[in-house]
């Protein structure tokens, strides 16, 4: 019944899950370098500079005072829920990485087996990606009300709000690609791209621009990132929802930021960018198709670091207007004129 | 061989947390439990080859219904609605016969009608596109009549919900 | 492969739970929640007569069930935040205005 090709399938998904989940967990590790660096010359200054070479060692000195910081569980607080919260946070955006594509088949060399470079390829991918990516809320929600704490409850309060609404907006701009690309399956909407940067979904004029304009802001509140970082606005909230976190626990919930940032930028260039599509199409030159993902999410992961050391922060109720009174009856106006155009 | 262990390894965590979301005290718990059953339902969807059904699940109901519940009890002050207490006694009524009725089930379950043979398990996933056509051909009036109860509902949550009556 | 009794099982004692949930306790928010366990039972009756008789008018009555339900709770839990707000009770036996 069980036979050496089922039992070597298994071994493969078992490998590809644990490189990806390895390579998720060191990301953070850069990513926290990078930011930091960036930050300081954005704003004229250098940087972690001690450790290391231009600070290159920062991140591990900073790993290594987050393992051996006191952890402090606030008096009366909800002990169980209060550990179990940075979890919550951290699975499901791990979780994501599941349906993302990062490139297509290879055959490995030495052999002739075919590899696909992707753990699963759903026929409900992008809805399986949504719906995953909504359950980090969770995290924040029984982080914020397990603290005890008046401002860690606010924090709470304000980031599920914020998180479901836009959701919804983050809902109808994949309803955009899916109608671009007549499939659920997020392979085969960058199939349904591949042939150089004119066949892109960002390109899809006049409708693909608007599309990933809702998206990107969308994506922006669902990381609680600047300009809508209300859940941790430090000026009115001292921290937001982990304000009595520390140690380890703290560093989950940035673990789970950092990587769910990851998440973002790899649904953008799936949804918008063509993936692993070379954008030169004919005329490409043999950089395999994976370089060209990493590279498009690593452009991304820029954006996002530069906007959030450029631009103010928004008020809450400026906040609530942007997604309710623009930016969802902009996503009504334009599934209509998508689905005009591919009639 | 392998369905089987993953169904009872989700059945048993679903009783397990259904359970607890009706006796423990905090609303909190209770709805964390409420999230890992409804984790566990949309698994048994995945066994039933309904991959679509399984999304929504966690999409709707773990991801909005369920965070509108906390929403709530959030909200609302939380120190009062952990007072409950358990009644003892006046509630026999449910102890005795819930279970006479759910044997009763159980009974009909696993005789003659449900275990005969024409109950042969679809080997194919239901393609979501198969799905999408029954809905907006065959069951185009209740989508609408659906679509229209929801704007009711949006509608009514407001209003209900809403400070004062200006 | 799972029979059709086994899944038929599971939705039956996930109903006994919720009924009992509904049956014993006071409190609105746990009684809703109760409610929801038991649409979410019978969606997995549904779900495995769709999947048995592979006929998918199951699914689509899933998905209405789904989406009512959605509806329910919003409602429900409007009128939860009206009744806490004018009166401040979270138990069903404290609302007895009606009661000669």
């Amino acid at each position: 019944m069980v036979d050496t090709a089922f039992i070597v399938e298994v071994i493969i998904i078992w490998i590809k899950v644990v490189v990806v989940a390895l390579v998720l967990f060191s990301m953070p590790l850069a990513l926290t370098w990078i930011e930091r660096k960036v930050a300081g010359h954005i704003q004229v200054r250098l940087g972690p500079f001690r450790v290391g070479p231009h600070g290159i060692l920062q991140a591990f000195a900073d790993m290594v005072k987050m393992l051996f910081k006191e952890d402090v569980i606030p008096d009366r607080a909800d002990r169980l829920l209060f550990k179990i919260a940075p979890l919550l946070m951290m699975v499901p955006v791990f979780a994501i990485f599941v349906a993302i594509p990062f490139g297509d088949k290879v055959t490995l060399p030495f052999t002739d087996r075919e590899l696909t470079l992707y753990i699963s390829d759903m026929n409900v991918g992008i809805i399986y990606v949504l719906a995953v990516s909504g359950l980090a809320v969770y995290g924040v929600i029984f982080g914020g009300w397990a603290s005890n704490s008046k401002y860690a409850l606010l924090g709470g309060l304000r980031s599920s709000a914020q998180m479901i609404s836009y959701e919804v907006v983050m809902t109808f701009a994949a309803v955009g690609v899916v109608m671009l690309a007549n499939s659920l399956s997020l392979v085969d909407i960058v199939r349904s791209q591949s042939g150089g940067f004119w066949h892109w979904n960002i390109l899809y004029l006049p409708v693909g621009p608007v599309w990933f304009f809702i998206f990107f802001i969308a994506g922006l509140a669902e990381l609680n990132r600047i300009p809508f970082d209300l859940p941790e606005d430090e000026g009115t909230l001292a921290a937001g929802y982990h304000v009595e976190y520390s140690g380890m626990r703290f560093a989950f919930f940035m673990l789970g930021e950092y990587v769910a940032m990851v998440s973002i930028s790899a649904l953008a260039v799936v949804l918008f960018f063509g993936g692993w599509d070379d954008p030169l199409g004919p005329f490409a030159f043999g950089i395999p198709p994976i370089l060209w993902f990493v590279a498009k999410v690593m452009v991304f992961i820029y954006i996002f670091m530069w906007i959030r050391f450029t631009l103010p922060r928004y008020r809450y109720d400026q906040l609530m207007t942007i997604g309710w009174k623009v930016l969802i009856p902009i996503s009504m106006a334009n599934v209509l004129v998508t689905g005009f155009m591919r009639i | 061989m392998a369905e089987k262990f993953f169904f009872l390894m989700f059945a048993v965590v679903a009783v397990g947390s259904a359970l607890a979301v009706i006796s423990l005290k905090n609303p909190v718990h209770s709805a964390l439990s409420l999230i890992a059953c409804l984790l566990q339902v949309a698994a048994i969807f995945v066994l039933l080859r309904s991959p679509f059904l399984a999304v929504v699940q966690v999409f709707i109901y773990v991801g909005a219904v369920m965070v509108l519940f906390l929403f709530v009890v959030l909200v609302l002050n939380i120190k009062k609605a952990q007072l409950e207490t358990f009644p003892k006694g006046r509630r026999w009524f449910a102890y005795a016969i819930v279970p006479v009725v759910g044997i009763e089930f159980l009974a009909v379950i696993f005789g003659k009608s449900f275990t005969a043979t024409g109950y042969e398990a679809a080997v194919e996933e239901v393609k979501v596109a198969t799905l999408g056509r029954a809905l907006f051909t065959e069951y185009l009036f209740p989508f609408e009549v659906v679509s229209i109860l929801l704007l009711a509902a949006m509608v009514g949550a407001i209003i209900m919900a809403k400070k004062r009556w200006d | 492969m799972v029979p059709l009794t086994w899944f038929l099982a599971l939705g039956l004692i996930l109903f006994m739970i919720g009924a009992v949930g509904v049956l014993i306790r006071k409190n609105i928010i746990i009684m809703l929640m109760s409610v929801e366990l038991m649409l979410n039972s019978v969606n997995i009756n549904l779900v495995a007569f769709s999947h048995f008789l592979d006929n998918v008018r199951g699914q689509i009555f899933a998905v209405f069930t789904i989406t009512v339900a959605a509806a329910e709770v919003a409602v429900a839990l409007g009128i939860l935040i009206a009744l806490v707000r004018n009166r401040g009770v979270f138990s069903t036996d404290e609302i007895d205005t009606l009661k000669g």
